[in-house]
């Protein structure tokens, strides 16, 4: 059977899961060119539903906004994907590392841009602990990470309105948030004169991104982590540490999910947040991760995608579709990803029907 | 002590969707297919039992919650059949799969909720036709344990009890029950004496959705009035955890399901109890999960889950 670049089946897997939502969108009686043009208007700035208003720079910028948190946790699940372990426990980290870069942003005085650095590096340790138990119970205990990463979500979600509660200083107006941070402490916003909250924490998703490429494509320890994911064992009877690499590995996970924690907290809200529910970015990783192949490219081109499926929900919503759609359409992304040996198949049967015509034409 | 007699009623109610999710799970888990997709089952039968029940309540139908028990169970079972294709045909990643169909049941539920009622959760159901609390006529006059496991209780407790029992007997009685488990175990040696692993296998996990779809309604109808996004909040996962720690046994599922349900029913009781009633409410509500952590790492030294759970079934291997 001949194989298929992960490429063509992550773009595959994006189309059917496109088709699909178009598909569900017609069962429930709405349009689906509305949410393609909602989709255009965040990708290119030009509303299609209203082309007189021409083209307005606060969409594109919305839209790179929504990708930073997305591609970090992509980047999370893919790390630690790449070391055979599958961290959904993205929600969790994401909490902790946004009230470690509250608390840092709130408590220690610094001068700007040295300010939010320290705010997110403190976001990422924050993180890394958060991903440290299921990893050291996975690899001394073989517990599956997936039901104790789920378990964590939720302490920190208790556990970030008992600390900002009880230790940070609340506003004292809504009783639903810290009082704002200091502005050393704030992603300097870089939005051209939109009302876009974009802002240049882009910078540190950059630098994560050529880190998550350099660890694993280009260090011995790296190549020791996928060793580890392909094949435990072998790995263990070739020396290497396996026990050790699982666990840096979740912590090192955790430690990008805290990173984005903390740049929306820095540059979209600028006060620590009471969480009453999840944000989402946790699970966005997932897909992102898996459209991208865990690979580095993938995941920032996974990104985008997921980062574009969000920034349309406001739009979407305008135009009378649900911003629901978004999730479904990453569900059904996923589900295709997961039966790409199904597509493989498929693929097979097309292209030895293709040869067959072929000959006959000769 | 009183108060923990007072206390049981709630403990069972709180534990009897995880008993009901967590005996599914141990079917799809004993045929050799893992189940994370189970959080979402539950939120599909919340939703259809919540939805239904509003609706033909609304209409004036006779026992409307029986329909609507009905309809949960018949939709979480169609909605499992994903993961079921995708990990006995497609050779999917179970937990992608399942992870695939979580984030499908929490898109697809809200986005029906928004089409039927034109907001985030469904219309509250209370005036509705809802059970009530029943005690069971002879075994209520049991001493003591008449008192706590049979009085007073929602009849969902009743059918968590009956299902065990069902399930033990199914499992551990019956050739079905052997074939199943001999599927977990050990598929290609089940397949050479002639068992269809396949289609063991499509049982399980269609059982196991079915199951689930009644848990997840177990749960909205008698704890709640309405489902909304935070319906289930993570206990598909607790009844994974509940699976666990009862080692893949239906009585041992029955006896860390109780426990659950109390961990969860301290938070309503943590104010009267004059030891814990300074604790922050926070950190009462963040127990049952840190409890569930600490019970699978004491209880999950040995390995004693379905050997071939979550493998690839590859009838080419030996």
């Amino acid at each position: 059977m001949k194989q298929y670049s992960s490429r063509t089946i992550s773009l595959l897997a994006v189309v059917l899961g496109l088709l699909l939502a178009s598909l569900l969108l017609v069962v429930t009686g709405k349009n689906p060119l509305d949410m393609f043009s909602a989709l255009l208007c965040s990708l290119t700035g030009f509303d299609l539903t209203a082309p007189h208003k021409g083209f307005n720079l606060m969409y594109p910028l919305n839209w790179l906004l929504n990708c930073l948190p997305v591609i970090l946790t992509g980047l999370s699940v893919g790390f630690a994907y790449r070391t055979g372990m599958f961290n959904i426990g993205g929600e969790g980290q994401f909490i902790v590392g946004s009230l470690a870069a509250s608390a840092v942003a709130l408590f220690i005085p610094l001068p700007p841009i040295i300010h939010p650095i320290v705010c997110v590096l403190a976001g990422a340790l924050a993180g890394a602990c958060w991903a440290f138990l299921p990893g050291l119970l996975k690899a001394t205990r073989n517990i599956n990470e997936v039901v104790i990463c789920i378990m964590m979500n939720y302490i920190a979600l208790y556990f970030n309105s008992w600390v900002v509660r009880t230790f940070l200083p609340v506003d004292q107006k809504t009783l639903a948030r810290t009082i704002q941070f200091p502005a050393s402490a704030s992603f300097t916003p870089l939005n051209f004169g939109t009302s876009s909250k974009f802002h240049f924490g882009f910078l540190v998703v950059i630098v994560c991104l050529l880190l998550f490429w350099f660890i694993i494509e280009k260090t011995s320890f790296g190549f020791s982590l996928r060793a580890t994911g392909f094949n435990k064992e072998g790995a263990r009877y070739a020396g290497m540490s396996t026990n050790l690499n699982t666990i840096l590995s979740m912590m090192i996970a955790g430690a990008f999910t805290g990173i984005a924690g903390a740049i929306v907290a820095l540059g979209v809200y600028s006060y620590g947040r009471i969480f009453t529910g999840f944000d989402n970015y946790g699970f966005d990783g997932i897909s992102v991760a898996l459209i991208g192949a865990c690979k580095t490219t993938g995941i920032l081109f996974g990104g985008m995608l997921i980062g574009l499926l969000k920034a349309a929900g406001t739009t979407l919503q305008l135009l009378g579709i649900s911003k629901e759609i978004a999730q479904l359409i990453q569900a059904s992304i996923l589900i295709f990803i997961a039966i790409q040996y199904g597509i493989v198949v498929v693929l097979n049967k097309i292209d030895s029907r293709k040869g067959k015509k072929k000959e006959a034409n000769a | 002590m009183k108060l923990i007699v007072e206390m049981f009623p709630i403990a069972l109610m709180l534990a009897s969707p995880l008993i009901i999710t967590a005996l599914g799970g141990l079917f799809s888990e004993r045929s050799g297919v893992v189940n994370v997709a189970l959080d979402g089952c539950m939120q599909i039968g919340g939703f259809t039992s919540a939805t239904v029940l509003v609706l033909l309540s609304a209409a004036g139908v006779k026992n409307a919650i029986w329909w609507a028990i009905l309809a949960a169970i018949v939709a979480s079972t169609v909605f499992v059949s994903i993961h079921a294709f995708a990990a006995i045909h497609m050779r999917a990643d179970q937990t992608i799969s399942g992870t695939a169909l979580n984030v499908l049941a929490g898109g697809l539920t809200i986005y029906l909720c928004e089409i039927l009622f034109n907001a985030k959760s469904t219309a509250s159901f209370n005036n509705g036709d809802v059970f009530s609390r029943v005690s069971v006529p002879l075994l209520k006059d049991i001493p003591v344990i008449g008192k706590l496991f049979f009085t007073g209780n929602y009849p969902f407790t009743y059918m968590a009890y009956v299902l065990v029992v069902i399930v033990w007997f199914v499992i551990y009685k019956t050739a079905f029950g052997l074939r199943l488990r001999s599927c977990g175990e050990f598929p290609q040696a089940s397949a050479s004496m002639g068992v269809s692993v396949v289609k063991t296998r499509w049982i399980g996990v269609l059982l196991s959705g079915a199951f689930a779809g009644l848990g997840g309604a177990a749960l909205v109808l008698s704890t709640q009035t309405y489902f909304n996004v935070g319906s289930i909040h993570g206990l598909g996962f607790v009844a994974i955890a509940t699976l666990i720690f009862g080692k893949w046994n239906p009585w041992g599922i029955l006896g860390a399901g109780i426990l659950f349900g109390f961990s969860q029913t301290l938070s309503f009781y943590v104010s009267s109890i004059p030891m814990l009633a300074s604790i922050p409410s926070e950190l009462v509500n963040m127990f049952p999960y840190v409890l569930t952590i600490i019970v699978i790492v004491l209880f999950s030294g040995k390995q004693v889950g379905p050997k071939a759970s979550g493998e690839i079934y590859d009838p080419s291997k030996r």
